[in-house]
């Protein structure tokens, strides 16, 4: 299924497929010399969890009428995706170098119209759950077994739109929607919780009418045990899994810069960055 | 700076508000109940495909009839027009093709991030449908769509209809399911005046039909101002001035090859008149084309004003703003 040579063993790990997700990121950043990177290397292990444990469907037919939908709200993490779609074989990985730039399938922010694989266009914030519920719905009709997983930040909480959905997805009690909240604290004005306090998280999507497990995002164990529970979870209810994560997650320099919604990275830090995932791969 | 009205002069007659969404149908007119509704249901017997959408106003976009009829293909999304129109989308992406259905206010204005971003420029299969177009409510303009078509012309992708009657939007319905990408159709619900059927009319997707002919003054018109048109072109009779009127439904895309032939036709005053502000709509569309294409007749526009438009009686409002038939056939012969 997937195109990577860049493994240990010849049936790489969830462990090598989140390694290689931040390495192809972290490669797309370097040709771009910024990017949402830190974002892209904290969610790298609930993506290796998506893309290699929990979703179906088929690399060759991105379209395939009964795969998993992945929803990414929060376009800006489209390198992140990107990373992840090239690591399927979705998107084809000579077309990384390509990333940002003019005539490139892979743009700063995603959008469903320029990339296999990317199921709706985000970077106005706030619309990937109501998708969703559409979708929902719509696979319900068809009586398809598939499932919406959507991605989202926890800056997105502030949009109203966000909770509108959240409170028809109870509503219509849509088991086959899984939602990420990708919790890392950071949004464009500052930490989250300072620009608008959102917690209880847990507690609040109980209230309205979902499944919530609150999880280190950063622990592929956890990761791995909150989809399995989300895909098996008997009551007919939205489940939502609250993820928390480090910015910048595998490239110690970049978890201890000071943190930033796009960080800035100079030229000759890319190659320390690999280097410093790699050295933190084999320790 | 915001200043309060003074107060009225009291202990004199007047027209009232009255309801929400008050009848355009004068006295007397021949009207049909609830056109789309009844067109959507004829729709859904020959098309699986098909699901009504609303954001709490099913009863006040005659969707309630298609809800009532096929209950499992209607989805109430409660007061939340972002989401409406997102999961529309969704729909549209598994394969369903979603009449979705609010005022034009709340389409246009709350949710235009929602349509631009999910439905436009996604090209999904979503007909928004809205009532309110314009100035057809007296609440004032929480709940006066002036500008609609302007935003909605803006929009990439998106097909915009301003229908005139029960009889256009009957025929539209099926017009605009067969075509494949998002549409936004101003909407009249409840009694909605039938005035075309008597000439021979038929809807046709992207047509500007010439609906009667006049050599002193061509009134090209969207919506309920063709109906207008035709009643100010009629009154004109009686003062021997002879009014064509030309019925533009579709304001994008524009019937361009139509509206330059009439246009072109020498000696007659060219009036566009709309029920939309003046900035934006099918008389700045018209003059654009006009003007690039080399074809300078004497041009009008009657249109809304640029403003927050009063609330109160519509027939005051009307007469008001200038889009009562008296108020078209006076402007036209003062400019003649």
């Amino acid at each position: 299924m997937a195109t990577s040579t860049k493994t240990l063993t010849n049936t790489p790990t969830l462990a090598d497929r989140a390694y290689n997700i931040r390495r192809n990121a972290l490669r797309m950043g370097e040709v771009q010399g910024q990017g949402y990177i830190a974002q892209a290397l904290d969610i790298s292990d609930v993506l290796a969890v998506s893309y290699f444990h929990a979703m179906r469907y088929r690399p060759e037919d991105p379209s395939w009428e009964e795969r998993d939908r992945f929803l990414l709200s929060n376009g800006h993490y489209a390198i992140a995706l990107y990373a992840a779609l090239i690591e399927a074989g979705i998107v084809p990985e000579e077309e990384l170098e390509t990333y940002g730039s003019d005539e490139s399938r892979l743009p700063m922010s995603g959008m469903a119209s320029y990339t296999p694989g990317m199921e709706m266009s985000g970077g106005s914030l706030g619309l990937g759950l109501s998708i969703a519920i559409g979708m929902g719905l719509g696979l319900k009709r068809k009586k398809s077994e598939a499932r919406v997983y959507t991605l989202f930040s926890d800056g997105e909480l502030d949009e109203g739109s966000v909770w509108e959905a959240i409170q028809s997805a109870g509503h219509y009690k849509l088991d086959n929607l899984i939602g990420i909240v990708d919790v890392n604290n950071q949004q464009a004005d500052g930490p989250s919780t300072q620009v608008m306090a959102f917690e209880p998280l847990v507690e609040k999507l109980q209230a309205f009418g979902w499944f919530v497990q609150r999880i280190d995002g950063n622990d592929l164990e956890a990761v791995i045990a909150a989809f399995d529970n989300a895909k098996s979870h008997p009551e007919p209810k939205p489940r939502m899994i609250v993820a928390d994560t480090l910015m910048g997650k595998g490239v110690p320099f970049l978890e201890q810069r000071e943190k930033n919604h796009f960080i800035r990275v100079e030229q000759h830090e890319w190659q320390l960055a690999l280097a410093a995932l790699e050295a933190g791969r084999q320790a | 700076m915001k200043t309060v009205r003074s107060a009225p002069q009291l202990g004199r007659p007047r027209l009232t508000t009255s309801a929400m969404i008050a009848s355009i149908a004068a006295e007397g007119q021949k009207t049909k109940p609830a056109p789309f509704g009844h067109a959507l249901v004829e729709l859904a017997r020959t098309r699986s495909d098909v699901v009504g959408m609303t954001a709490d106003l099913g009863k006040y976009t005659d969707l309630h009839i298609f809800a009532k009829e096929f209950p499992d293909h209607y989805y109430q999304m409660g007061m939340a027009e972002q989401l409406l129109f997102g999961a529309a989308s969704g729909l549209a992406a598994e394969g369903f093709m979603p009449f979705a259905t609010t005022y034009a206010v709340f389409a246009s204005r709350r949710a235009y991030d929602f349509i631009h971003q999910t439905i436009a420029e996604e090209d999904r299969n979503v007909k928004i449908v809205c009532a309110l177009p314009g100035l057809t409510s007296g609440y004032g303009p929480s709940h006066q769509a002036a500008e609609d078509l302007a935003l909605f012309r803006a929009m990439p992708n998106m097909t915009v209809i301003d229908p005139c009657d029960a009889h256009e939007i009957a025929q539209l319905v099926p017009a605009i399911a067969a075509h494949q990408g998002p549409v936004y159709m101003r909407l009249l619900r409840g009694q909605v005046p039938v005035v075309l059927d008597e000439y021979g009319y038929n809807f046709e997707l992207g047509k500007a039909k010439l609906i009667r002919d006049g050599k002193d003054a061509l009134i090209i018109s969207s919506g309920i101002m063709t109906m207008r048109a035709l009643e100010a072109a009629q009154a004109l009779k009686n003062d021997s001035v002879d009014a064509a009127v030309l019925h533009v439904p579709t304001i994008k895309p524009l019937d361009a090859e139509t509206i330059l032939r009439e246009a072109g036709k020498p000696g007659r005053l060219v009036v566009v008149a709309e029920n939309h502000t003046v900035i934006g709509g099918l008389g700045e569309a018209v003059a654009a084309l006009l003007m690039r294409s080399g074809i300078h007749p004497a041009f009008r526009q009657i249109a809304l004003p640029d403003e927050f438009l009063d609330a109160g009686a519509l027939p005051t409002l009307h007469d008001r703003y200038g889009i009562s038939t008296a108020e078209v056939a006076r402007q036209i012969k003062q400019w003649l």
